[in-house]
């Protein structure tokens, strides 16, 4: 076969074969025995991990993104309408997706890197013997564990995000920051928060999905764990855009209703 | 070059019976009609080239790996036709020891000897778990390690306390993956010596896996050669020694 067309065919096997991983995840998830302990020390670990990371990256987001519009701004005379318009594409796009890509950096590769090591030293397999379900213990814990902190770790983007900008209006357009909160919080619907923080579960999902995935299968060898971390990377940021955009024309068809 | 079975001090029914077991990834046939039995209290060594499938036997004995044909028949239970339950209830009784240790190198060791017992609470007998642990990791002769990480110990202390998280449920079986591997002469050595050890103390069978023949002189009650997916030859280290085919004598080199 042609070179591009076994790519083509091995991309759409791949891609089957996460689909039945999910699935196995969705069956997995409601049966017991729960892995309590082990969902909680995963969403410490998780969200602890990368609080500082998303809090730096957001607040600099915010900030840059403030000091990049500004002049624009003031040209059409439309300096009022700063924090609106920040607080907008903030909350509904930048902060999830910052977030999400941030995540499937760190938290995709970690997940992808210690499941593949634990995947060739046998250790999986020793789970399995002594009575433990691996994937209930390792996989849907994390899966578990991403989906839920990664609204969380998007919120805070948001709110650190926003900081950043009202840093920059304050300084340089003397807005108070009971001015500042209120023009953001005049067009900032409830209705804006629900997408922003669906399509965070959902990142989160991909992102944790991919990791454990690439990692519970890895190939044996160093390589093989090597590979597992960097692949699942690229799949799982390739994948937040796709929801991103999914998310976007779903949310489109709400608004004009 | 089949020779049957001869022993006849083993009585009673075998805790492991294999026969005819089949074996293939894709192309690849790894086991091509297996036969095995072994007694209790007994040292049966297995030893093959470098991927000749030993590894791939002890998985298909607890079900890590499926068999595509032949039977295997494990404490009286055909492996193959048992649901989840009862595969983990008689993956308690057969320890397994992996060929690179496999401790989970998250935990400590107190982690990983609680591990197994999570879901077999009833294999601490009522006893206290620490005291368990404890006496435990002092058969292995590592009680102080107990909150050590992994990394922090050496390749022989690996293996020890892999072997000591196996002990920890009394298995009545342990499988042995190439319990030398990668240890030097001296740490190999006092490993055998301590896989004796607690076989006396804890009255287990054991199938062990080995490149190394002077490991499976000093242990072995019987030994068997893996050649081609099949049980090539069986018998005592001497009967091997002496038998005339140089596939065979390839091994006493
Ligand atoms: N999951 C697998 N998928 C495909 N092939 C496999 C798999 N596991 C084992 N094999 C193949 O089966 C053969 C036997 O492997 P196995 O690990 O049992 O060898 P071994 O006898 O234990 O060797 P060693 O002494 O080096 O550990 C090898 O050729 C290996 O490539
Ligand atoms: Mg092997």
């Amino acid at each position: 076969m042609v070179k591009p067309l076994r790519d083509l065919a091995n991309f759409f096997e791949e891609a089957g074969k996460i689909a039945r991983f999910a699935g196995r995840f969705l069956q997995a998830v409601w049966k017991p025995p729960y892995e309590l302990r082990e969902l909680f020390h995963q969403c410490y670990v998780i969200g602890y991990q990368s609080l500082f990371l998303i809090a730096l990256t957001g607040f600099i987001m915010g900030l840059v993104l403030d000091l990049q519009t500004r002049p624009t701004m003031i040209e059409f005379g439309a300096e009022s309408y700063l924090p609106a318009m920040i607080g907008i594409s903030v909350v509904r796009e930048i902060g999830p997706v910052i977030t999400a890509l941030m995540c499937a950096g760190k938290i995709g590769s970690s997940i992808g890197a210690e499941l593949g090591s634990m995947r060739v030293t046998e250790q999986i397999d020793a789970m399995e013997v002594s009575g433990t379900n691996p994937f209930k213990y390792l996989v849907v814990t994390r899966i578990l564990a991403t989906m839920l902190m990664l609204p969380v770790l998007a919120m805070l983007s948001n709110a650190v995000g926003l900081f950043g900008s009202f840093l920059v209006e304050n300084l340089k357009g003397g807005v108070t920051p009971v001015l500042y909160y209120n023009k953001v919080m005049n067009n900032l619907a409830f209705g804006d928060l629900i997408p922003s923080f669906t399509k965070c579960f959902f990142f989160g999902f991909a992102i944790g999905l991919v990791g454990c995935y690439k990692g519970y299968y890895a190939k044996k060898g160093t390589v093989g764990v090597g590979a597992a971390a960097n692949v699942a990377v690229v799949l799982a940021s390739m994948l937040v855009f796709v929801l991103d955009l999914i998310a976007v024309l779903i949310a489109d068809i709400f608004y004009e209703l | 070059m089949n020779q049957p079975y001869s022993h006849g001090h083993f009585s009673g029914s075998p805790l492991i019976e294999i026969r005819g077991v089949r074996k293939s990834f894709g192309e690849h046939q790894v086991l091509n009609g297996f036969d095995l039995n072994l007694h209790e209290k007994e040292n049966l060594v297995i030893v093959g080239k470098s991927g000749s499938g030993k590894s791939v036997l002890l998985k298909c004995i607890v079900r890590l790996e499926k068999i595509d044909g032949g039977s295997l028949w494990v404490l009286g239970k055909s492996i193959a036709d048992l649901s989840q339950v009862e595969l983990d209830l008689l993956r308690s009784d057969v320890g397994f020891l992996f060929q690179g240790s496999a401790l989970y190198d998250s935990m400590t060791v107190r982690e990983n000897l609680q591990f197994p017992l999570r879901r077999h609470v009833e294999r601490s007998r009522g006893e206290n778990e620490e005291s368990l642990i404890r006496a435990t990791l002092e058969s292995v002769g590592l009680a102080h390690t107990v909150d050590m990480l992994p990394e922090e110990l050496s390749g022989g202390m690996k293996r020890r306390i892999a072997l000591a998280r196996t002990l920890i449920l009394r298995p009545k079986i342990i499988l042995y993956d190439e319990p030398t591997s990668g240890l030097d002469p001296i740490t190999a050595k006092e490993i055998i010596e301590l896989i004796l050890k607690v076989q006396q103390q804890y009255n287990t069978a054991s199938l062990i896996i080995t490149h190394d023949m002077d490991c499976a002189r000093v242990i072995s009650n019987r030994m068997i050669i893996l050649i081609d997916g099949i049980n090539y030859c069986e018998g005592t280290y001497q009967d091997l020694m002496a038998v005339d085919d140089e596939r065979v004598r390839a091994f006493f080199k």
